[in-house]
Parts: C-alpha cells; sequence; structure tokens
C-alpha cells in the first residue's frame, strides 16, 4: 500500500462500553493530527451481542473497514470475543486482552463449558499478547467501572502518540466528575 | 473548526448548516441517530411521527409551506413512505426538501437489503451518496440546494458503515439567507388531480434530462485517471473500499447515482482499457451504463448479496483473472459459542414469551425487541415479515385455518409497531370478526432502536410531556369486545389470560403493563429486589435456565454433583420470573 495507515480493533460484548473507548482513540489520533476513521454497528449489539469496532488512523484512510487480515491491534474487552477476532488480524499483531469472561448464551444454559486455555491459545498464534486484569487494576484505583481506561492505557502504550495528547482526548471525551479516577486508571494501564 | 462525527451526526449538521427548518422521522437503524442529533440544534423544529409516511408528509407539508425540510428513515421505511414521495415528485417544493434513506447491506439491523437507489429512479427524483461523514454534511447541503434549482425532492443515500462510520467533518456556519416562511396559494402545482398532473409529469421527464446534463459538470462526479489499465466507476462508501483494493485504477466517483451523467461516463470508458462497476446490492449504475451501449463487467464478479469490503473487491477481481494477488495466511476462523444479542435482564416480554411457547402458541410476529422471542429457549415466533403485519397476518391465517387450529393463533406487536401502521391492521380484525388473539406488549418506549418516544409513551423526541394514546381505549374504540391488561411480570397471570383468550371464538387484545427495564427517567421502570439462588436449596432441576435470562448461569459442579443456578447480582434486575419458575423456593431476595 502506498500509504501509512494503522488498523486496530476493539472487540467485546455489548454494554461492555467499547464505542466510547473506540471514540476516545479516534479523538487521540485526530488531536495527533492524523486522519482516523472508524466503524462499528449499533442496533442489535446493545442487547449482549457480539460488538467489533474498527479504527483506522494514519495520513490518508480510505475505508472505515479494516479489511479482513490486516489488523495491527487487538484490543479485546473480553476473552472468547478477542479469540474470536483472531481472523482479522495480521501475523505479527499485537494483542492487548481484558482477561475476563462473559459467558454466551449456550455457557448459561450449561449446554457447552466456556472454552479452555483461551488466553494460551491466543499466545500461541501472537506471542505479542498482554492479558490485563482491567477489573482488578480499576477496582484499585477506585472504581471498578474505569475498568476500560486501564485497558485503553495498556493500548496507548503500544501507539506513539504523546502522553498530553491522551490527556487532552480523555478530557474531551469523559464528563469532569468521572476524569480524574480515570486519569489514574488509565495511567496505571499505561505501565503495562 | 474539526470535529469527528458519525455519517448520521455530519447529516444533521449539513442539515442545519443549510437552515433546515423541520425535521421528521420515525427511527429506524441505521438511520435513527439523524434526529436525535438534530433535536440538539433548537432552529430546527424536529419531532418524531408515528410511521414514515406521516414523516415525509411533514416534510412536504413543511417545504410547501416555504421551509426547507428533512425527513429520514432506513430503507424500509421508504417502502411505508412510498405513496406520497412519488406523487411529490409530480409537485416539486417551495422550499427544499431532502429525504435520507438508510440502506443497511448485510442486515447487520434489518429484515431485507433492499437497494433503495431504485426508488429514485422509481419516483424520478434525484440521489446524492455521501462516501465519509465530510461528504454526508456537504451533500446534505448540496441537496438542499438541488431541490430547490431543479424543484424537486432530493433523496440523499446513506447505508449503515457512512450512517455509523466515524469521521473527520469540517464544521460551517448556518445560512441565515433564505426567504422566511410563507402561505403562496399554488394549486396547479400543488394540487394533484389529473388534469394538473397531466400538465407536472413531462416537467419531471425534463427535469431528469436536466439533473443528468448538470451532473456531467458538476464537482460531485469525479473522475480520477491514474492507470487506463482498469477503469472503475463507484460511489459512496464503495469508493473507499475500491481505492483500497485497486489502489493503481481509474475511478469514476459519483456523487449522484441518480440520474447518470451520461457524457462523463462515456468519457471515462473511453479514457480505460477495460470498465467495471463495482456497487453494493443491485446492478443499478452497472445496467444503466450497459443501457447506454457500453461495454462494462460488474455483478458477473462482484456479490449481489451483502456487503462489500476492500478484501471482497480483491477477491472478485482475482478470482475474474483481472488482477493477481499474493495469498496472505491469517488465522482461520473456528466454531465457537455464538454470541446473539438476547432479551435484557428484566425484559418485561420474556414472560409472555415463555407463557406462548407453553400455550403452544402458533404466533404471528413483528418487529423490535420481542422478535428476539424467536430465539432458543424462548422459541415462540412463527412469523415476522414486515411492521404491523403481525396482526394482519394473524387476521388472514385464521381465515385459512380449520376451527380447531384457529384458536393456536397469536399475533404480539409492541407498542410503537402497533402505533405504526398496525392500528389499521387490528381496524380489519375487528371489523371482519377474525378470530385470533392480538398481543400488544407496550413497554412504553421504541426499544428496539434505542429507545426512542412514541406517541402513547408522553413524551416527545425533545423529552417534552406531550399526550399518550390510550392503547385499551383505542382497540375498544377500534371494535375490539375483549380487552384485558396483564402484568407480564405475574406468569400465572399471564397463562390465565392468553388461556382464556385463545379459547375465545372472537377477536380479543391483550395489553402488556410493564415498562422497558432501560428507560431511564420519566418514572416508567423502576427495578425490584435482586435475587440470589439459595444453594443448598437448589435442586440443579434448571427449571429458571427455560427463560434464558442472562442473569442466571448454570454451573456444573467440579466434584461431578449435580450443577446449580447462579444469579449474577450486577445483571438481575428482580423481575421475580425465575423465582415464579422454582418449585424448590430456591430463588429470594437478597439479604
Ligand atoms: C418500516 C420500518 N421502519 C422502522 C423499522 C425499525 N424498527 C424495527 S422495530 C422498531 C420499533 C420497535 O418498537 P416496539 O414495537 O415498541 O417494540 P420494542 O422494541 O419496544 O419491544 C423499529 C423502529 C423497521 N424495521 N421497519
Amino acid at each position: 500500500m502506498s500509504y501509512a495507515v494503522t488498523n486496530i480493533l476493539l472487540v467485546g460484548v455489548g454494554g461492555q462500553g467499547i464505542l466510547l473507548a473506540s471514540e476516545i482513540l479516534s479523538e487521540a489520533f485526530m488531536l495527533a493530527g492524523f486522519e482516523v476513521k472508524k466503524s462499528e454497528i449499533h442496533g442489535m449489539s446493545q442487547r449482549g451481542g457480539s460488538v467489533v469496532s474498527h479504527v483506522r488512523f494514519g495520513s490518508q484512510v480510505l475505508s472505515p473497514v479494516v479489511p479482513e487480515g490486516e489488523g495491527d491491534l487487538l484490543f479485546g474487552f473480553e476473552l472468547l470475543e478477542t479469540y474470536r477476532a483472531l481472523p482479522l488480524l495480521k501475523p505479527g499483531a499485537k494483542v492487548v486482552v481484558n482477561d475476563y469472561r462473559i459467558p454466551p448464551p449456550s455457557v448459561l444454559l450449561g449446554q457447552v463449558p466456556y472454552p479452555d486455555d483461551l488466553l494460551a491459545r491466543i499466545r500461541s498464534r501472537f506471542p505479542e499478547v498482554l492479558p490485563v486484569d482491567g477489573q482488578g487494576l480499576a477496582q484499585a484505583a477506585g472504581d471498578l467501572r474505569a475498568a476500560n481506561t486501564v485497558l485503553l492505557g495498556a493500548v496507548s502504550r503500544r501507539l506513539s502518540i504523546a502522553d498530553e495528547v491522551w490527556r487532552q482526548a480523555l478530557e474531551r471525551m469523559l464528563p469532569r466528575k468521572a476524569l480524574e479516577i480515570n486519569l489514574q486508571a488509565f495511567a496505571k494501564g499505561r505501565t503495562l | 473548526m474539526k470535529e469527528i462525527l458519525s455519517g448520521n451526526e455530519a447529516i444533521a449538521r449539513g442539515a442545519f448548516e443549510a437552515g433546515c427548518r423541520v425535521a421528521s422521522a420515525y427511527p429506524g437503524t441505521p438511520s435513527t441517530e439523524i434526529l436525535e442529533t438534530i433535536t440538539r440544534y433548537r432552529d430546527i423544529n424536529s419531532s418524531w411521527a408515528p410511521n414514515e409516511k406521516v414523516a415525509l408528509e411533514v416534510a412536504i407539508g413543511a417545504s410547501f409551506g416555504g421551509a426547507r425540510a428533512l425527513v429520514c428513515m432506513k430503507h424500509v421505511g421508504v417502502n411505508v413512505a412510498a405513496d406520497p414521495l412519488f406523487t411529490a415528485s409530480y409537485t416539486g417544493v417551495k422550499a427544499g426538501l431532502v429525504l435520507v434513506a438508510a440502506d443497511d447491506p448485510e442486515m447487520h439491523s434489518s429484515q431485507n437489503e433492499q437497494d433503495s437507489r431504485n426508488y429514485a429512479r422509481f419516483a424520478k427524483v434525484p440521489m446524492l451518496e455521501p462516501g465519509d461523514s465530510q461528504e454526508c454534511s456537504e451533500f446534505t447541503r448540496l441537496a438542499f440546494d438541488l431541490s430547490e434549482q431543479f424543484d424537486t425532492p432530493v433523496m440523499l443515500r446513506s447505508c449503515t458503515r457512512i450512517s455509523h462510520g466515524k469521521s473527520i467533518v469540517e464544521l460551517g456556519e448556518r445560512r441565515n439567507d433564505l426567504p422566511p416562511p410563507r402561505l403562496v396559494k399554488d394549486a396547479a402545482k400543488l394540487v394533484m388531480l389529473p388534469g394538473n398532473a397531466k400538465v407536472r409529469h413531462p416537467l419531471v421527464e425534463e427535469r431528469t434530462v436536466k439533473v443528468s446534463a448538470f451532473g456531467d459538470t458538476a464537482a460531485f462526479n469525479r473522475m480520477e485517471l491514474r492507470s487506463s489499465e482498469i477503469g472503475v466507476i463507484c460511489a459512496g462508501v464503495t469508493y473507499q473500499y475500491v481505492r483500497e483494493a485497486l489502489p493503481e485504477a481509474s475511478v469514476l466517483k459519483l456523487g449522484m447515482v441518480w440520474p447518470l451523467p451520461e457524457n462523463l461516463i462515456r468519457q471515462f470508458a473511453a479514457a480505460v482499457d477495460q470498465l467495471f462497476v463495482v456497487e453494493e446490492l443491485d446492478p443499478f449504475i452497472e445496467e444503466q451504463v450497459k443501457a447506454l451501449g457500453i461495454a462494462t463487467r460488474g455483478k458477473e464478479l462482484i456479490p449481489r448479496c451483502g456487503e462489500l469490503s476492500p478484501g471482497r473487491i480483491r477477491d472478485s477481481f482475482a478470482t475474474a483473472g483481472v488482477i493477481v494477488v499474493p495469498k496472505v495466511v491469517t488465522v482461520a476462523p473456528e466454531a465457537l459459542p455464538p454470541r446473539p444479542p438476547n432479551m435484557c435482564p428484566g425484559c418485561p416480554h420474556r414472560g409472555l414469551f415463555y407463557q406462548l411457547n407453553r400455550a403452544n402458541a402458533y404466533v404471528t410476529g413483528d418487529i423490535g425487541c420481542y422478535t428476539l422471542g424467536f430465539m432458543p429457549p424462548l422459541n415462540a415466533m412463527d412469523t415476522c415479515v414486515c411492521m404491523g403485519a403481525s396482526i394482519s397476518i394473524g387476521s388472514g391465517i385464521v381465515r385459512a385455518l380449520p376451527a380447531e387450529e384457529q384458536k393456536r393463533v397469536v399475533a404480539v406487536i409492541g407498542d410503537s409497531t402497533f402505533l405504526h401502521t398496525g392500528v389499521n391492521s387490528l381496524m380489519e380484525m375487528a371489523w371482519n370478526r377474525a378470530p385470533a388473539t392480538v398481543v400488544i406488549l407496550d413497554n412504553r418506549i421504541t426499544a428496539m432502536t434505542g429507545r426512542q418516544e412514541n406517541p402513547a409513551s408522553g413524551f416527545t423526541l425533545n423529552g417534552e410531556p406531550a399526550s399518550e394514546v390510550n392503547i385499551p381505549e383505542l382497540c375498544r374504540v377500534l371494535g375490539i369486545k375483549n380487552v384485558r391488561l396483564v402484568d407480564p411480570y405475574d406468569l400465572e397471570a399471564t397463562r390465565q389470560a392468553l388461556d382464556e383468550e385463545m379459547n375465545r371464538p372472537e377477536p380479543s387484545v391483550i395489553v402488556t403493563n410493564r415498562p422497558c427495564c432501560l428507560i431511564k427517567g420519566g418514572g416508567r421502570f423502576e427495578k425490584g429486589m435482586v435475587l440470589e439462588v439459595d444453594q443448598g436449596r437448589c435442586t440443579g432441576c434448571k427449571a429458571c435456565l427455560r427463560i434464558g435470562c442472562p442473569a442466571i448461569e448454570w454451573k456444573p459442579d467440579p466434584e461431578g454433583n449435580t450443577g446449580k443456578a447462579f444469579i449474577d447480582p450486577s445483571l438481575c434486575t428482580g423481575c421475580t420470573v425465575c423465582q415464579q419458575l422454582c418449585r424448590f423456593s430456591a430463588i429470594g431476595g437478597k439479604r
């Protein structure tokens, strides 16, 4: 390709706050001076279904959707959904995954077990995987609801964008009263 | 100033900047957020309509009154609005009139994937198709201008990837140089009796020719000459895919997909060796190009069904031998437990569908969250065609059946859907005495599309208090004698109501009265006491799993004994439906 574009995929379960995370990412890329496009499917995703959000940035971005097999960085909010998304990645892609399970309907009903060893199976294909205890670290930062921001912090380390830009993006996208706790959660993630 | 906006937000912004004064819509994915954004612009009078036909007529009225007007709907909404659309094409406008139709290739949340471009040609109105958020804003402004310049409604076609995709948009100021609205009598133009319409029709035909010629030189249709080996005609989001899949190819990017710029197409065809049309869904442009006598290839290599993507386009060209692409090795997909959408914990629809299943009902369904009653383990829906159809299909099906089977037929319909197009159907059922049972699931909101107000919910789009349709009274006025309310959280009452009404050899209506558990504000939904499973009492009988509540998880016993049910306290809303199913009193309030 004649231009450089970085492809990020955010995956998880409807209701986990994936849209907001992808919005903060996009805002940061715009503030850093890149062209950015993002795409996801609303609607059915609200009701606990699988969600995939695509964020692309670079000097020029055409398609809003990451072409299959071209994902550079996978940002997973849930283990099974992260594993499901692996075919979207290019060889050598980086994976940041929340070490967290949400059972799908067939598991809730006791029909099948939640798949085993997902983390190991992800690692065998993509050695550059970073598991993050998003919930645990968020609790330590003072608010369980900031789990996504911890993860975002971990993702941010894998992207070359200045601290100041991330800070600005968080300030613009989050309500003022939630800002302080989220900045702390972000800083925790950024050390991982 | 620059901002990242979704296509829908950018259309709203474009309408604001264009000086639009009135906006109307009925929600529908992927179009809904256009009006939800427009309500923030207080200079625009914006509101929900009960259905798309009414929404378009409100916009036509505003245009006749001299105000720029916008109307938005999903692709299937255009079917409902088609009647006024075709004749508004004849009357033309008094101020700009723009209809946004948002298509859903791939059917991410729709019942079909019809291609709205056919409507532009059929109704003889111009159609623009933006390819990113910046163009959504620009083309909306342009659509208002063209509408006035050529005296025609103008359609703007979006699709899921454009409406819900986000990209950077340059914001502008609102126009304030438009003439103020006022009444002007112009019956020869606006009263479409045969005598007047006969005068208007030839003007419509001339208009199409003029707009096509305008498109030959307009900046929104653009030729990008690169290699002459491959030339591709495309529009909208497909342009982005083509540029990415075939970076060396020459491209004719059409901003207007109807009418087509004939001369420009001829010019482009002459400039390239092999001509292709790449478009999602129907061979709409391809057929027109072929009708011009120009050789082109299109659907012989490009799929007709579903969305396109850079990968699909590259593969299609490679399979046809036009290009060679290196094989990339990626991870092969494998079979994993699926995660389909589900009714929320505490959803008031769940108990009703559980009882419909138990009653062995034949359920003529409709469109809304309750369509998920089709999914296991509820498995209680047998038909679903389009909004409003549940009642009329139920009314029709009982006519075909022997008496003993008639009583099994139950139509289910949501409050918003009932008021959209179900009222006429119920009128028919009462009038012609079709002995089916109708359940109106009144959850006080249009939940499926993200909780929009409707004529029975008591609020307007802007959140102002409003009149409320009294649904049971309305049913009575339509001629239904047997109308009753039931609490769908009360399983026994629900069972009894269904049993009695199904066995009644007359039309009857049951209205459920629990609000959607996601409604915030208005004092409509109140959470109950969170429940938990007493592990000592749970026998592992799995009865509580039969409602498919996402808050209840079956955990096998690690030692190999019978497993037990668990309730996730962060998800439980205390609806008590599972509690009523437990014969061992193992489910109770959390201390
Ligand atoms: C003609 C048409 N317009 C709009 C839609 C989008 N849509 C699907 S269901 C629905 C409304 C559902 O609301 P309601 O009937 O109240 O059921 P709920 O989702 O609240 O259970 C809408 C607007 C559609 N499918 N068809």
